[in-house]
């Protein structure tokens, strides 16, 4: 498996380190109630098909990235830095 | 038996070898069975299952049978295809699977047991008594089945990994193949051309075809050739691309020394490969498929390409008097190749009633081979006709039941490949492999000419996809037989037909499957293990498949197929693992103390990635226990000296740096003063603690955080995370410097004095106080202090550039001694922080709070930070939480022991009685008593109360006291003394 970083160009995955969702970009304020915390720290879908993730270029940059990829066929349609991403 | 003038073997070269103790010759460029059966050796092996004796099927990795173990002690190979095993002179081979020998095997009394053996014996059959099945019955099939065995012994070939890139990878150096590499290298892409056979050429080495007027082989090394002299191009042969994954990226096995016994120094054996490529091009070729009729696994009956290879590519004939039997025109090609040799041929069987005829031979029209017979070589054949049945004597079979295109490559992303009815087969998919064009035979063209173009095609489609222009090739002129086929899996009839060789599934194991309802595919595969041999049935799947379609009811498409999974063909685990074996396995990371601890015979324990000293043994210390009673005496008596530098420290830099710290960790630290040093809690999102540390503010926006060895990597990676991902705005940045730093703990009463002989400015407790630190002179260096203290004691950390570290730890181990103290290793720093109730990772093992460990109060409430929110939930607050205690054994039974619960004094100790667990125990010489810390249900209400300690595991009951887990002076007195 191949992952462009934004910064370094495409690498083996093996530079990576795995995360998971990006819903993790997408923290609530404090005071956004127990069903927004809950959804935010442990509810994920598992899609057949595409999802946004993150991955962190550990052994490269040091830049975590929102990679966007389809579980089914494994393409990988885009990445970018989590920096540029709003929540 | 040698034919004179044929073959690509060179016969001025004669290589000895020796084959089960006997010693033989062949020629330069004879693999292991071509030389056998040019000795007249038919009988290679013994079958998996039935221990029947088997010869060679084929001419290639695709080989069932001849499998043989090569070499001898630790390096022996088992399982070696002879097929593939080049010959070299002091070759040893010898045949597997058989007691006492090849020849006469008791074991063979399998055969006669095979009414009990058939598909899924091992339900139906030795059922009874059930507890025989593990103790007998198993041991016993499994001793009596099998392949070759492993010495048992490390292996100390070198096996290597290693990683290239292209713009066209070429699977297969056939004529697809050459054509797609020269159209591809002549546009100027960086080609690699891999191919699983000593010599490139494929088929064309094997066939008596012509290519441009000239002999294919003349061909294929003129193609070569060009290719050498290119730039651009890499030529890999004796490489098997065996597995084909994501974005490109493919596995390939190089057998680099196997055709040797010569090591060149530092070579390796095998090497594993990924191959990273923008593109590539498949052209595998196609593999043969056997008829199913009875006794079709003889020693002599094998495919008619392989008998063509035989004769062609090594001027070898199987055998004095062959027969050929078919479906396809390839049983004709195979008669006139056989004859102008000059070897008989007692007959020519076409199973298909309009097959053509021929002047130079008869041939017997819509006639079947059913049977064969022979004790361990093939001896007559019997042939059914309408006419009725009639016993040829011969000694070779040729036979071929079509080809199967090689799509094992294309599945392996989970792409099916497509039924093409009119050759009966399988094939790729396109776009089944993203990036991947197939040419030639592996996508259902098998004429030399139709390969060859598509070679070209193929190079131009994935040549277009790269924005490179191909040259202009015109198609060299070559034969294009058109391929007819009737289909024909298996002759009718009673006895054992075989399918699966190496695993001995017969017709009649396929039927019994569809007959028991396994009829999907993948349950009769199961059921009967066709297909799951090491060479994953690529001579029988599809017929079997056939078989269940007919049992079924079906047609094969509707059937489907079952999955072909990397690797195409075994790989070693060595060669997976190259390079990760041993030392290779994870980093290790030493500190700039290491070799003198070592010269000081401490035992060196891992923490993480890191070796530490677990103490330091003095003269009449007979175990740990004693020196490590000492290195705590030590520290709280006179002063110790401890490397501290595997703490991770990461430097925190930036306007925002203090805004950052406070919302990473509970408590605050945009508020502590320049100079100083303060203990922060981190927690995860979900409320719980993640690591603690301190802290140190270096100036108005610098900091220095140290978290603990084992976690300093995923710290480094949650602080890059929160900033990037959650607070990119705030301008701060983050550097590992763990490795730049070498830092020691210098403990004990007589610290600040062991310090002050080395200080350019001496410290005094104005300038210095508990938490202080900042830049110091130690003996002319730049470094840092510390004033911080995980012993309880007076004590500082004094870091200095790593390059420094051995001699500052010399010059520190040598002043403490002089003042009476010395060197002190993890056993007596645990021992001192258990003294002292400071938690590690024992205690903050991810599902405990800071209320659980009594740092409730340090989640600041002026602020957010990471975690804070979800640990306020109620749970985690509420009362009956097991909490951090101490606990002090007061009964008759001193012992405490770390994993052990905690029941009430008159509790059963039973699950549901169950208040909680120890983390950490020792013996503390400073009190003289066992120490434990542990979690207990309110326990902090509790001090005074005795509890009971059970380890059912270990057998021990002890009653506690729970006290303050600060057991040594709790006032804190000593730290600011």
């Amino acid at each position: 498996m191949r992952i462009t970083c934004p910064l370094c160009g495409e690498r083996d995955r093996r530079e990576f380190y795995y995360r998971g969702a990006a819903v993790d970009l997408a923290r609530p304020e404090p005071d956004a109630g127990e069903a927004a915390w809950d959804e935010f720290v442990y509810l994920r879908d598992n899609p057949a098909g595409m999802t946004r993730e993150l991955w962190y270029h550990e052994g490269g940059c040091g830049a975590w990235i929102v990679v966007t990829r389809d579980t089914v066929t494994h393409e990988i349609s885009g990445t970018e830095l989590a920096s540029g991403v709003s929540a | 038996m040698r034919i004179a003038g044929k073959g690509l073997v060179d016969r001025s070269q004669t290589v000895p070898f020796v084959f089960d103790g006997v010693r033989y010759e062949g020629f330069e460029g004879d693999t292991l069975a071509s030389a056998l059966l040019a000795n007249g050796i038919k009988l290679m092996g013994r079958s998996f299952k039935y221990h029947r004796p088997r010869g060679v099927l084929t001419a290639g990795s695709e080989e069932p049978n001849a499998l043989v173990t090569v070499g001898a002690g630790a390096a022996q190979e088992p399982n070696v295809r002879a097929t593939m095993q080049e010959i070299y002179p002091g070759l040893e081979a010898r045949s597997q699977n058989r007691w006492p020998s090849l020849g006469f095997d008791m074991m063979a009394v399998n055969d006669l047991a095979a009414p009990f053996l058939g598909a899924g014996f091992y339900y139906k059959t030795f059922m009874w008594p059930k507890s025989f099945w593990e103790k007998l019955y198993e041991p016993i099939i499994r001793r009596a089945a099998g392949l070759g065995a492993l010495s048992g012994e490390d292996n100390a070939d070198k096996y290597e990994s290693a990683y290239a890139f292209c713009d066209v990878l070429v699977i297969g150096a056939g004529p697809a193949g050459l054509m797609a590499a020269l159209t591809a290298a002549r546009a100027g892409a960086d080609v690699i051309l891999a191919d699983e056979n000593a010599r490139m050429g494929g088929r064309l080495l094997a066939e008596t075809y012509e290519v441009d007027g000239k002999p294919g082989p003349v061909w294929a090394d003129e193609v070569l050739a060009e290719l050498h002299s290119m730039g651009n191009v890499r030529l890999m042969t004796r490489t098997t691309v065996a597995g084909a994954y994501d974005q490109g990226t493919f596995a390939a096995l190089e057998r680099v020394l196997h055709h040797t016994d010569h090591r060149p120094r530092g070579a390796p054996l095998e090497t594993y490969w990924r191959i990273v490529a923008k593109r590539s091009v498949l052209a595998a070729g196609a593999l043969e498929r056997p008829i199913a009729f009875r006794d079709n696994d003889r020693p002599g009956i094998m495919t008619a390409g392989a008998v063509r290879a035989y004769l062609n590519r090594w001027g070898v004939s199987p055998g004095r008097n062959v027969t050929i039997f078919g479906n396809t025109d390839d049983i004709h090609r195979t008669a006139r190749d056989l004859l102008e040799a000059g070897v008989h041929v007692a007959a020519v069987i076409d199973s298909r009633h309009d097959a053509p005829g021929s002047d130079d031979y008869e041939v017997l029209r819509g006639a079947q081979v059913c049977s064969s017979a022979g004790r361990k070589g093939l001896e007559s054949i019997t042939v059914r006709r309408a006419s009725g049945e009639d016993r040829i004597h011969t000694d070779c079979l040729a036979m071929t039941g079509g080809w199967n295109p090689s799509v094992h490559l294309t599945c392996h992303m989970n792409g099916r490949p497509t039924w093409r009815r009119e050759i009966e087969a399988f094939v790729p998919t396109p776009g089944a492999v993203p990036g991947m064009v197939t040419a030639g035979a592996c996508n259902g063209s098998f004429s030399t000419a139709a390969c060859l173009e598509e070679g070209i095609t193929a190079a131009e489609s994935v040549l277009g996809d790269l924005g490179m222009t191909a040259p202009k090739i015109t198609v060299p002129q070559a034969e294009d037989t058109p391929y007819e086929i009737a289909p024909l899996w298996a002759v009718p009839g009673k006895g054992r037909a075989w399918l699966d060789f190496q695993n001995d599934v017969t017709v009649k194991d396929v039927k019994q499957a569809a007959t028991e309802n396994f009829r999907s595919v993948e349950h009769m595969k199961r059921y009967t293990t066709q297909g799951m041999a090491t060479d994953q049935g690529k001579n029988s799947n599809v017929a079997a498949l056939a078989i269940l379609a007919d049992a079924t009811g079906r047609g094969i498409p509707e059937t489907g197929t079952t999955t072909f999974r990397p690797p195409y063909s075994p790989i070693a685990i060595a060669a997976l693992g190259a390079g990760a074996e041993g030392k290779g396995f994870k980093p290790q990371r030493f500190t700039t103390s290491h070799k003198a601890s070592v010269a000081r015979q401490a035992p060196m324990v891992e923490a993480g990635l890191w070796y530490r000293p677990s103490y330091f043994p003095k003269e009449g210390e007979s175990n740990w226990r004693q020196s490590c009673d000492r290195e705590v005496n030590m520290v709280r008596q006179t002063v110790g000296v401890c490397d501290v530098s595997t703490l991770g420290k990461i430097d925190i830099q930036g306007p925002d740096a203090g805004a950052f710290l406070d919302f990473v960790y509970t408590n605050m630290f945009s508020t502590l003063k320049v100079g100083r040093t303060r203990y922060g809690l981190m927690l995860r999102e979900d409320g719980h603690v993640m690591d603690d540390g301190t802290t140190a503010r270096l100036g108005e926006t610098h900091y220095l955080m140290t978290t603990t060895t084992a976690a300093a990597g995923d710290v480094m990676k949650h602080l890059e995370f929160v900033h990037q991902g959650l607070r990119p705005d705030w301008d701060v940045s983050f550097t590992s410097v763990t490795e730049h730093w070498a830092q020691f703990a210098v403990a004990g009463p007589k610290s600040r004095e062991l310090l002050n002989g080395i200080l350019d400015m001496p410290l005094d407790d104005d300038s210095w106080p508990f938490m202080a630190c900042g830049p110091v002179s130690v003996l002319g260096v730049q470094g840092r202090l510390f004033r911080i203290s995980f012993s309880g004691e007076h004590a500082y950390e004094v870091a200095v550039p790593a390059r420094y570290g051995a001699s500052l730890f010399d010059i520190l181990t040598k002043r403490a001694e002089a003042l009476g103290g010395g060197l002190y290793g993890m056993e007596a720093l645990n021992v001192l922080r258990i003294e002292k109730g400071f938690i590690t990772h024992a205690e903050i093992h991810g599902r405990t709070t800071a209320y659980d460990i009594g740092m409730g109060r340090m989640v600041s409430q002026k602020k957010d930070s990471i975690g804070k929110t979800m640990s306020q939930r109620a749970g985690l607050e509420e009362p009956g939480r097991e909490r951090l205690v101490g606990l002090k054994p007061v009964g008759e039974s001193k012992q405490l022991l770390a994993g052990a619960h905690l029941y009430k004094e008159e509790a059963e100790p039973v699950r549901s009685n169950d208040q909680g667990y120890l983390t950490s125990v020792c013996y503390s010489p400073t009190l003289g008593s066992m120490l434990g810390l542990g979690f207990l249900a309110d326990g902090p209400e509790r001090y005074g109360e005795v509890v009971k300690l059970v380890d059912h595991l270990r057998g021990v009951t002890t009653l506690c006291e729970v006290v303050n887990p600060v057991f040594f002076d709790p006032e804190g007195g000593r730290v600011r003394g």
